[in-house]
């Protein structure tokens, strides 16, 4: 498949996802989405990689929905274009997934950032759900989502006003990991991803699996659910070579099995 | 937008120099010269071959501040401030190329705030500052109370607010307020000496200088280090950097682009 929204870069172990429409500001149609999960889809089966980017330009992560999609549609034909169907695959995607912000993150660019597992913020990102200004909510997760990451009350102000804040502001209420120069972003981005590639990448799956259980059950099924990984570890190579290698005091060097 | 009314704008080696020219109400703000303000140091932001700016008054004064007269009805103090003033402060602040105020005269108020904003000073010995916001029952705003505290202390800060009385061009020296003092007739030539220098340095490294002490009044010393060693790796790809690494050991002068 070749994409024409995005553009796929690989240098190994690393994959970066930049979303590629700049004369609309990133948004994100249809076609943009699809892509996105064909190329996720891809990175999942190639053992090479162990974490991807997701990323846009300097202007803008992604500044929302494209708005042309949705002019005279009606919820009968929203409901049969399963258009929340890909953002599904987005959730399950088992990898470690960085967004690396800049600019524009709103409406379904903030619910995309917010569906990855780390967020980096360039100094000059914007970060807001304006839905409401069209008469709209979010509706890919952004209500379930930005309540778990900054709270009820600050999660109300953002979609009930529709205004976006700003990089440090989004820092402070903790919706983002670290607010770093905007030259720097895709060099900040790299070297985290760079340094969670270089861990044994079946606990990091596990311990992202199990992250991610902790929004979605009670703390009993949830300490359950770690506990189970927790035990499946101790069947990897990898755990064996990292305890000789910490008892050892060498560095580990982890296979992936 | 129109061509300016309120303000002058000339440009000569690199330097662009905004006058505030409403020297009949002492170049007072209105609404329609701080729009002009801001739209000025935007387009010198923009452009590349513009790499200082200077901002000055024309006539007797630097600026007196709010023009108290131009109060539309019904009138918001916070609405006023956050559409006009608070943006302005923050643009002159977050440039990323020195700017310099060349305070003429009195510069009073927001005026006052105005100049504090700047990254540097050089004051005619006529100049004057003057907090006068509590001699019309007011606090000071456009940043004076962040700039004064941090520049002269806030014991002094405080006694320049309370009793609103006029800071000389000498004490303000003294007190930190101001770089330099210039005779008047010596200012604009001294002023254009500074900024031609500072238009023919490392404009890159001058403005990610400027990020790196935005950040650090609001940052402790372990956040501080990360922020420098980020912004020394941005500083290090400038040809600005090559250029003076190079000059450094061929033993001559920089000729730094500002790239």
């Amino acid at each position: 498949m070749t994409f024409e929204a995005i553009r796929v870069t690989l240098e190994e172990p690393i994959a970066t996802i930049q979303i590629h429409r700049p004369k609309v500001l990133n948004a994100l149609d249809r076609q943009t989405m699809d892509e996105i999960v064909a190329a996720l889809e891809r990175f999942e089966s190639d053992d090479a990689v162990r974490v991807v980017i997701l990323t846009g330009d300097e202007r803008a992560f992604a500044a929302g929905a494209d708005i042309h999609e949705f002019r005279g549609a009606g919820p009968v034909r929203m409901l049969l274009e399963y258009r929340f169907q890909q953002w599904a695959r987005i959730r399950t995607f088992p990898k470690p997934l960085v967004a690396a912000v800049s600019g524009y993150c709103l409406g379904g660019g903030c619910e995309l950032a917010m569906a990855c597992d780390i967020i980096l913020a360039a100094e000059n990102a914007r970060f807001g759900q304006p839905e409401v200004n069209l008469g709209l909510m979010p509706g890919a997760g952004g209500t379930q989502r930005l309540v778990r990451a900054v709270g009820k009350h600050r999660a109300m102000e953002l979609i009930l006003t529709g205004r976006p804040i700003p990089a440090q502001q989004a820092y402070e209420w903790g919706l983002v990991n670290r607010v770093v120069p905007t030259e720097m972003l895709m060099d900040e981005a790299r070297a985290l991803a760079r340094e969670i590639a270089a861990k044994p990448p079946i606990a990091v799956r596990c311990a992202k699996e199990a992250i991610q259980m902790a929004l979605e059950a009670p703390l009993s099924v949830g300490l359950e659910y770690e506990r189970k990984l927790f035990y499946l570890l101790f069947a990897t190579e990898d755990k064996e070579e990292g305890i000789e290698a910490f008892l050892a005091k060498r560095p580990p060097v982890f296979r992936g099995r | 937008m129109d061509a300016f009314e309120t303000i002058l704008l000339e440009t000569r080696d690199g330097v662009r120099t905004i006058t505030l020219n409403r020297p009949e109400v002492l170049n007072a703000f209105n609404d329609r010269m701080l729009i002009e303000l801001r739209q000025a140091l935007r387009e010198a932001e923009r452009d590349e071959a513009v790499r200082c700016v200077v901002l000055t008054g024309a006539g007797r004064a630097f600026s007196s501040g709010q023009d108290l007269r131009a109060r539309t009805e019904p009138f918001s103090f916070a609405a006023h401030l956050r559409a006009h003033y608070n943006p302005l402060i923050l643009q002159v602040r977050s440039m990323e190329k020195p700017v310099l105020a060349a305070v003429n005269g009195v510069a009073a108020g927001a005026g006052c705030s105005l100049a504090l904003a700047c990254d540097l000073r050089i004051a005619s010995t006529q100049a004057q500052f003057i907090e006068v916001f509590s001699r019309v029952g007011l606090v000071p705003d456009s940043g004076s109370t962040y700039f004064l505290a941090r520049l002269v202390g806030i014991g002094k800060a405080l006694e320049l607010c309370l009793l609103a009385e006029p800071v000389g061009a000498e004490e303000a020296l003294r007190l930190g307020l101001v770089n330099w003092v210039a005779p008047p007739e010596e200012l604009m030539g001294r002023t254009m000496e500074i900024a031609t220098r500072l238009a023919q340095g490392p404009t890159r490294a001058y403005g990610l200088t400027k990020r790196a002490f935005l950040h650090t009044l609001q940052a402790d010393l372990a956040s501080t280090l990360e922020y420098e060693a980020m912004l020394q790796e941005i500083a290090g790809r400038t040809e600005d950097h090559r250029e003076g690494l190079a000059a450094f050991f061929e033993k001559r002068a920089p000729r730094f682009t500002g790239r």
